[in-house]
């Protein structure tokens, strides 16, 4: 067993894990807000329709949520017990961080979330509704938390360093609000919002399919469009502006994901190409002359650092541009979707079966372009764990393949189980029932 | 005056723990009671417990937290040695965690699947901490009879949770379910007084530390308050079994409690047996302080909330309660 193995086995369970949760919490920080929107349409009217929806939706709200939380306690151990090296470098930034993500989101949406469930007969209106509010701001300042952890690793600032050499937060507003946190903030949030619409749109349509006449479902399947086709455009306004930050902050993120090999002035744009590491050169190159240069410095004649300029400490590069161009064309996918389907169901018009079968086809678009992006930001960090400071082979454990192994086929089997059960369990549940509006 | 940080962590952490153990203790003996109960009342026993786990269960997130922020150098080395524990217990927690949705979401053979797996979490993410226990009891020595420790202290853990899960049950439910449960408490009971005799046994000959800490004229005299007050909490649990609905449970909480002080006694100030100290271990205090804010400004509404659920959803279980 070769340390450089155990280190691709820690990466490939640890990554595993977070890709497997992050699926959970994309979809629950939307539809928490969406919820609330339900519930206060119902507070407002009384009219039990929006009762109904809230119900029904707020099911599958707390399946998602109990993925997204038993997963998420996973994450809280593997930092110890795969990159133990990661605490003891940087425990005294990482680690408050994530003890107030748990103080401050972690018990306030999971308490709320057992009043909301099940207290709707015990409370009165204004404190169920106030439980709905308080769950969403919850998986909000999670993400807020952990967000602004991560993006320090991306970005570090405001440490200082201890006489004795260890690394500590010198200043906790510029740790939380470092270079690139409001981007990538911003960037999740409109992430999950949009993942969060595409899936009551796309279960709506599902259950359109089976129950045709159901008014509910028609209703939510509006909702669930007029919200993509809001937050798809900000969407990526804020990409764009993140990437922009990317560029200032790490270059070499960026020559990975347009595959820049040399740099210079005038870069063209690869629309598609085979990144070709042994030859440092790209295949099969469709290209468009002074693409990146315009995209990125907003002049065809902009001057890119390449990957040369980075030495050896640049990131794997096909993963990053592949999944960079499965996210970006997920992004305009879905605002074609959505605006094409704002205009055909216009005015109440009802949505053919054929779009409906492509909404529901759609689903989980989300999820495929959040797992993309998060492929680029976190492979384009590489070598690095904390930019500049920490580098991942630095800190992974001496757990032994064995042990990885034998607990990476554990956790294999178990998300397998768990995911297939969710998806069945989901359309089971939007096409249960019958049409009387609920 | 300056304040001993790591020891204020140390107490923090002591706290999540226990709560953690009490509080989702509860979940997970009900959870490993579930297969004794008929079909009606194994969705009593969910639904009193339904709105709660979620929340016990952040405690341990607290506590491995606090671990985390606190002890940063102790973090690694405690989860490393307990790597496939660790992962045995998250895959139980996992496994439980989900299937209190899918056990009524979903049909069929499947709804009996998830039942089957509810328990079988439930036992695993048990039997997982209990044998966790064990090894930082030993400062996770290897050796056969280090190994056959921890599954004594695994065995003695899983009827704590199920003797918490029983009482719980006898204060939430009411008739058959209630008498069921008084039965079940009063296995749960023999088998923690034989588990808790052979671990409290078993410690000092395990290891020297625990030794010269517990039997150390007169000191010693003093400590056998705990061993005699925990004889006390349990013949009073006993007593009251059939006779009050909250006492046993109220005893069993104050066993877990005296049984956890008792260790805690005996592991202090380690957080590694014989090896680390909480103090050589210890974050940044600059850290530790921008932590200790937040959790004494956090913690009370933290308090106060949970108490507002536990009022919200007082008395006794009904079914249907989780068939949200």
């Amino acid at each position: 067993m070769h340390a450089g193995d155990a280190l691709q086995l820690a990466r490939a369970q640890f990554g595993l894990n977070i890709g497997f949760h992050i699926l959970f919490p994309s979809i629950t920080i939307g539809l928490a807000w969406l919820l609330v929107y339900f519930r206060a349409r119902y507070a407002a009217s009384g009219d039990p329709a929006w009762l109904a929806t809230y119900r029904r939706w707020t099911r599958i709200f707390a399946l998602t949520f109990a993925m997204g939380v038993v997963t998420g306690i996973v994450m809280s151990f593997q930092f110890g017990t795969n990159w133990p090296g990661f605490m003891n470098h940087v425990g005294n930034v990482a680690g408050p961080l994530l003890a107030y993500e748990v103080l401050t989101a972690f018990f306030l949406e999971a308490t709320f979330l057992g009043v909301m469930l099940f207290g709707m007969n015990r409370v009165p209106g204004w404190v169920h509704l106030s439980a709905s509010v308080l769950v969403a701001l919850g998986t909000t300042l999670s993400a807020f938390w952990i967000l602004a952890l991560n993006s320090w690793m991306q970005t570090p600032a405001g440490v200082a360093y201890r006489p004795d050499g260890a690394l500590i937060a010198g200043d906790w507003l510029e740790v939380i609000f470092n270079p690139s946190f409001p981007y990538r903030f911003a960037h999740m949030l409109l992430a999950s919002g949009l993942t969060a619409a595409f899936v009551v749109a796309g279960l709506s349509a599902w259950r359109l399919l089976k129950v045709s006449a159901d008014a509910a479902a028609a209703r939510t399947l509006r909702t669930g469009i007029a919200i993509a086709a809001l937050l798809a455009p900000l969407q990526i306004f804020a990409g764009d502006q993140h990437g922009l930050n990317t560029l200032e902050h790490q270059p070499a993120k960026i020559a990975a994901i347009e595959a820049i090999w040399h740099g210079g002035k005038g870069v063209p744009l690869e629309l598609f190409a085979i990144p070709n590491e042994k030859t440092r050169h790209n295949d099969w190159a469709l290209s468009i002359p002074g693409g990146a240069s315009l995209i990125l410095r907003h002049d065809p004649d902009g001057e890119l650092q390449g990957l040369d300029d980075f030495g050896a400490d640049v990131p794997p590069v096909a993963p990053v541009f592949f999944a960079f161009r499965i996210m970006v064309g997920l992004g305009f996918a879905m605002l074609a979707l959505a605006w094409f389907g704002a205009w055909m169901t216009r005015r109440g018009v009802a949505a053919p079966r054929w779009l409906l079968w492509t909404f529901a086809g759609a689903t989980f678009i989300g999820w495929v372009a959040t797992l993309a992006g998060w492929i680029v930001t976190e492979m384009g960090r590489q070598p690095w764990l904390v930019t500049g400071i920490l580098r991942t082979d630095d800190a992974v454990g001496a757990i032994s393949g064995a042990e990885l192994g034998a607990s990476l086929t554990g956790y294999v089997a178990t998300y397998a189980l768990m995911l297939l059960a969710y998806i069945v369990v989901l359309t089971h549940l939007a096409g249960e029932g019958d049409g009387g509006g609920a | 005056m300056s304040l001993d940080l790591p020891a204020v962590f140390t107490a923090l952490m002591g706290i999540a723990i226990l709560a953690y153990t009490v509080l989702d203790g509860y979940d997970l003996g009900v959870g490993m009671l579930m297969p004794a109960g008929s079909a009606e009342e194994q969705s009593l026993m969910v639904a009193s417990i339904g709105p709660f786990w979620d929340a016990n269960e952040t405690w341990l997130v607290l506590g491995v937290g606090l671990l985390l922020v606190a002890f940063p150098l102790a973090h690694g080395v405690i989860l490393g040695a307990l790597y496939l524990p660790v992962a045995a217990m998250l895959i139980g927690l996992m496994l439980r965690g989900v299937a209190f949705e899918f056990r009524v979401k979903a049909l069929g053979w499947h709804r009996e699947l998830w039942n089957w797996l509810f328990w079988f979490g439930s036992f695993l993410a048990s039997l997982a901490q209990g044998f966790m226990l064990g090894r930082t009891i030993t400062g996770y020595e290897s050796g056969f009879g280090f190994w056959v420790f921890s599954l004594v202290v695994a065995g003695g853990l899983c009827g704590g949770y199920m003797l918490l899960g029983a009482t719980w049950l006898i204060l939430r439910t009411e008739g058959a379910l209630q008498r069921k449960a008084i039965g079940w408490a009063r296995w749960g009971l023999a088998w923690v007084a034989l588990g808790v005799a052979l671990v409290s046994l078993a410690t000092p000959l395990a290891s020297e530390t625990v030794r010269m800490k517990w039997f150390d004229f007169p000191r010693t005299l003093w400590l056998m308050a705990l061993p005699l007050a925990t004889v006390g909490a349990g013949a009073w649990v006993w007593h009251n079994l059939g006779r009050s609905d909250w006492k046993p449970f109220a005893g069993t909480v104050a066993i877990f409690a005296l049984a956890f002080a008792g260790l805690a006694y005996s592991l202090f100030p380690y957080l590694v047996m014989d090896r680390l100290t909480i103090w050589q271990a210890a974050a940044d205090p600059s850290a530790l302080r921008f932590v200790l804010v937040g959790a004494l400004v956090v913690l009370p509404f933290i308090v106060a909330y949970t108490a507002f659920s536990y009022r919200v959803f007082r008395g006794k279980a009904r079914a249907g309660l989780y068939e949200h």
